[in-house]
């Protein structure tokens, strides 16, 4: 197939990855492609301009694309070569005074804006030529020339007080001049912030040493030949000895203009991304959109995205219907967040908390109970929960305030943005900020690659949140989403409801046949124990047991220490043991030589330093069923004493547990279930910090709650409901049990699967029966009851061939064996 | 240096999609089959925290240490996503009686 042509004019943010996005879904063997750029560089990020300017970034730290890429990738790239006219009847476009000519099938606009200089008497001394001390603040070159220029003066102002006028008053104010940010509006930032912000904002600049200047008319430019000061229409003056203008931004759509394309405020596309010409298309800041041109990185993002699917084929009917915009970023180091609606509306609630001694303001715009909009100044520590449920559309909590504040136990210290480079982050695998930082530098781009480049976060996962704002900080608005975190495992491109969907469609029962219909037959070992747990969920006594997708605990029953010997955890039912049981242990960890005996934390005896070909004897003089202390199942029920000794005890905490553990032993799950049982509100089992507790209360009542933890996250549960016998504790714990199997991803534990569902949700479904599913719950979790067997059987019914065996020895025929190959047969 | 075959016995030995530790005189080698019929040999220890390679997941090509998760290419030790060292392979096939042969050094 001959290949077609795109030729891609502009090589910013939106044209290189525009190509980007078009060469990840196989564009190269489709198109010659040829960019055009009117700088003489590769393609940097430009929204990380202003850290340049303020030292933060050094100018060779913003390159996404150096020019080798270009020539990787086999892309003809044409730098300072401006594109002066497109021959649509020939489809040629013509560059740098017709030296370049080159023909096009399809050709992409993607000329971004520029920046836009109100009138200035004097501003000018020729034709298109600044006065000297006069810049705008656009390009590369730009914030090269004002560092140069901005170190031989004392003093600046800026025109413009929206964000990137402020970046650059905080650049110039670094460099240690008197800066002066002048504004035409009333108060600062008024396209994102309302007048509130806008004056706590104001506040927080000047206690900086930024001085600002409100409602200011710009005449024109003092000083011969140099900037000397600035005249307003009100006739007063203010000295200064530069001016960076950075009043706006107009799209850049001259080139469509001559061209004869449909032009307004930018170039008019459709939700296809075509121009007026069926052959050209333009993305970014110098289209217009459904009426609306955007100076955010994001929706153009989205915008490249659609039409890459659609030039390579992918996704030949992809549209863009739009972009809701938000953003989150640290103006002069005041973290911002600003979404959707900036004032309410109508009938719309306006939720607003403003503290302006510590500079923070925060509203949130209500419409029809879900949020249309949000302004968080001076603290964002909130911004990815409303971020989410902003795009997400979800339904707000009745109690507003849980939007608006972090829950005391959760408020973190000092933010990891102001953390010096060699502050640790990972502390389960000691990887420092520095070194996620180089990392993003180097190209990390996603939390997943820079996790798994780094291995932060990759233990107890509690510091991913710091690794993804460390992400966010130097990457900025570059950030890609990696598609696989929406997928259950990694190695199947489905979510769950999708894979769960093929899963039961296509009656697949084993791992195998998974990846084979579902993964182009490729297995991935990490994605193993999931699709596992999964399989058992859905298919119960019917699913495929393929014993090499599970992990190694799960093949031998027993935990792996870092010395590859294993851990025996027998079950001890609610705690309560006898002397004769206790007897037995005490035999058993004496013969086989146990290296460790201890009380765990959920109330038996672990017996430590068991080596893999010893657990079927152990478990054989044992006589005790598996503890599950291993699995990513129901692991045990932690009981107090309970009423039947304690003088405090309302509730017989110890025959509940005894009876919670005999029906969920050994119950799959998503993550590990740990449980517990309170005979009084004392809570002397930390009943509430479970994942699923019950604590017995006055009157013959239990409460119930779910979503607790007290691991590396501590969070109270939540009460789910009030029931007044065993029983219904019995019925509630199993049907929250297995909404959570059926609902939550894999390794995630209650906790974060309450929080993301909603509470209130959790209870409508579980208690009123919203969705007239607690019928099935309850006879799904039946099932997988009665269909336990304890896995401590495998002791004289092996499943696999050497199941137990430490080590093999060759066949006898060839060597002589050193010692017995144990286990085989 | 001379290499030997050494045989491993029957390749039902090992399960399908798992590994297995072989003592080999002085050598200790964790030998894999995967579900389409692949036979890799590699030292049996990671060189990470010495975990048991041989109780780890595999996949098409990639062993994971079953302590911290390191992966390895199967096929040619390769780290895969770190720089915990490479794993020393070994040559190995399944005879037409269906036994393993490991190719060793000596």
């Amino acid at each position: 197939m001959k290949k077609e042509r795109l030729v891609v004019v502009g090589n910013g943010m939106a044209g290189a990855r525009l190509v980007e996005e078009v060469l990840a879904r196989g564009g190269r063997d489709r198109f010659d492609i040829v960019m055009f750029g009117d700088e003489p560089y590769g393609n940097y990020n430009r929204i990380l301009l202003s850290n340049v300017l303020a030292g933060a970034h050094d100018a060779k730290d913003i390159f996404l694309n150096p020019l080798a890429w270009y020539e990787q990738n086999g892309i003809t790239l044409h730098t300072n070569a401006r594109v002066h006219g497109i021959d649509r009847r020939a489809k040629v476009v013509h560059a740098a005074d017709d030296a370049i000519l080159e023909g096009y099938d399809h050709l992409v606009i993607a000329t971004g804006s520029n920046a836009f200089v109100p009138p200035l008497e004097r501003a000018y001394v020729d034709e298109g030529k600044f006065r000297e001390g006069v810049f705008v603040f656009r390009t590369l070159d730009d914030t090269n020339a004002i560092l140069d220029y901005a170190s031989k003066v004392k003093s600046a102002a800026v025109l413009g007080g929206g964000l990137l006028g402020l970046e650059a008053a905080r650049g110039l104010l670094r460099l240690g001049l008197e800066v002066h940010v002048v504004h035409l509006m009333k108060h600062l930032m008024e396209v994102q912030l309302d007048r509130m912000a806008g004056l706590i904002l104001r506040r927080s600049m000047e206690q900086m040493g930024l001085r600002v200047h409100l409602e200011k008319v710009t005449a024109g430019v003092i000083g011969e030949p140099n900037v000397q000061g600035l005249l307003f229409a009100d006739g007063s003056t203010l000295d200064c000895e530069m001016l960076v203008v950075s009043a706006g931004i107009r799209p850049n759509a001259q080139l469509a203009i001559d061209a004869g394309l449909e032009v307004e405020r930018g170039i008019v596309v459709g939700d296809d991304m075509r121009t007026s010409d069926d052959a050209i298309f333009a993305v970014g800041e110098c289209a217009q959109h459904r009426g609306k041109t955007y100076g955010l990185v994001a929706p153009l993002w989205d915008q490249v995205r659609v039409l890459a699917e659609r030039l390579t084929m992918t996704k030949p009917d992809a549209t863009y219907t739009g972009s809701q915009v938000s953003t989150k970023l640290k103006v002069m180091g005041v973290d911002l967040a600003v979404m959707g609606a900036r004032d309410a509306d109508g009938d719309d609630e306006e939720v607003v908390y403003s503290e302006p001694s510590r500079g923070v303001y925060k509203k949130l715009v209500v419409r029809n109970g879900k949020l249309a909009g949000a302004i968080l100044l001076g603290d964002a520590t909130m911004a990815p929960n409303l971020l989410q449920a902003f795009d997400r559309g979800r339904d707000l909590p009745a109690d507003r305030s849980e939007l608006l504040f972090a829950l005391s136990s959760e408020a973190s210290g000092a933010s990891v943005l102001d953390m010096p480079d060699d502050a640790q982050i990972c502390n389960c695998n000691g990887v420092t900020k520095g070194r996620i930082v180089q990392a993003v530098r180097g190209g990390c781009r996603s939390l997943k690659v820079l996790c798994d480049s780094t291995r932060a976060g990759t233990g107890c996962g509690t510091c991913k949140k710091d690794v993804q704002a460390i992400l966010e900080l130097v990457a900025g608005d570059t950030v890609k989403e990696d598609p696989s975190v929406h997928h259950y495992v990694p190695g199947v491109p489905l979510a769950k409801p999708e894979l769960v969907r093929a899963i039961r469609e296509r009656g697949l029962r084993s791992v195998s046949s998974v990846f084979a219909a579902l993964a182009g037959g490729v297995e991935d070992a990490p994605s193993k124990p999931g699709l596992a747990s999964l399989l058992k969920t859905i298919w119960g006594k019917d699913y495929d047991d393929e014993r090499d997708a599970r992990f190694i605990n799960d093949r031998v029953h027993a935990n792996i220490q870092k010395d590859g010997t294993f851990s025996v955890i027998p079950r001890i039912y609610g705690g309560v043991t006898t002397a004769a049981e206790l007897r037995r242990i005490a035999d058993v960890a004496e013969k086989h030589h146990a290296r460790m005996v201890k009380i765990t934390g959920g109330q038996r005896i672990d017996l430590l330093g068991i080596p893999k070909e010893r657990l079927p004897e152990v478990w054989r003089d044992l006589g005790m069923p598996s503890g599950h202390a291993y699995a990513k199942s129901f692991r045990t029920c932690k009981t107090c004493v309970g009423s039947e000794f304690c003088r405090w005890g309302v509730g017989d905490s110890t025959g509940l547990g005894i009876e919670i553990e005999k029906r969920f032993q050994g119950l799959e799950s998503p993550h590990k279930m740990k449980l517990a049982t309170a005979g009084c509100p004392r809570n002397c089992s930390e009943a509430t910090t479970k994942d699923v507790g019950a604590v017995a209360i006055e009157g013959g009542k239990w409460e119930v709650y779910v979503g607790g933890a007290a691991g590396s996250r501590v969070r109270k549960g939540d009460v789910l409901c009030v029931v007044d016998s065993h029983d219904d504790v019995l019925k509630y714990f199993g049907r929250f049990m297995q909404y959570y199997r059926e609902n939550a991803k894999y390794l995630e534990r209650t906790y974060d699967f309450v929080e993301r569902t909603g509470i209130e949700k959790v209870k409508r479904v579980l208690v009123d029966d919203e969705d007239g599913i607690c019928a099935r719950l309850d006879a799904a979790v039946q099932e997988a009851v009665d269909a336990y067997v304890d896995p401590w059987r495998e002791a004289d019914w092996p499943a696999t061939q050497n199941q137990f065996a430490e080590s093999l020895a060759p066949a006898a025929d060839d060597l002589v064996p050193l010692r017995r190959a144990s286990g085989d047969g | 240096m001379m290499a030997r075959p050494v045989n491993l016995g029957p390749i039902a030995r090992i399960p399908e999609g798992e590994g297995r530790t072989f003592d080999v005189g002085k050598l200790r080698v964790a030998v894999f089959r995967t579900r389409r019929g692949g036979v890799y040999a590699t030292q049996a220890e990671c060189p990470h925290r010495s975990g048991p390679l041989a109780d780890g997941l595999i996949g098409e090509r990639a062993v994971m240490c079953p302590l911290h998760g390191y992966k390895f290419d199967l096929t040619n030790g390769d780290a895969l996503g770190h720089t915990c060292g490479t794993l020393k392979t070994f040559p190995v096939d399944v005879d037409e009686r269906g036994d393993v042969r490991l190719l060793v050094e000596e």
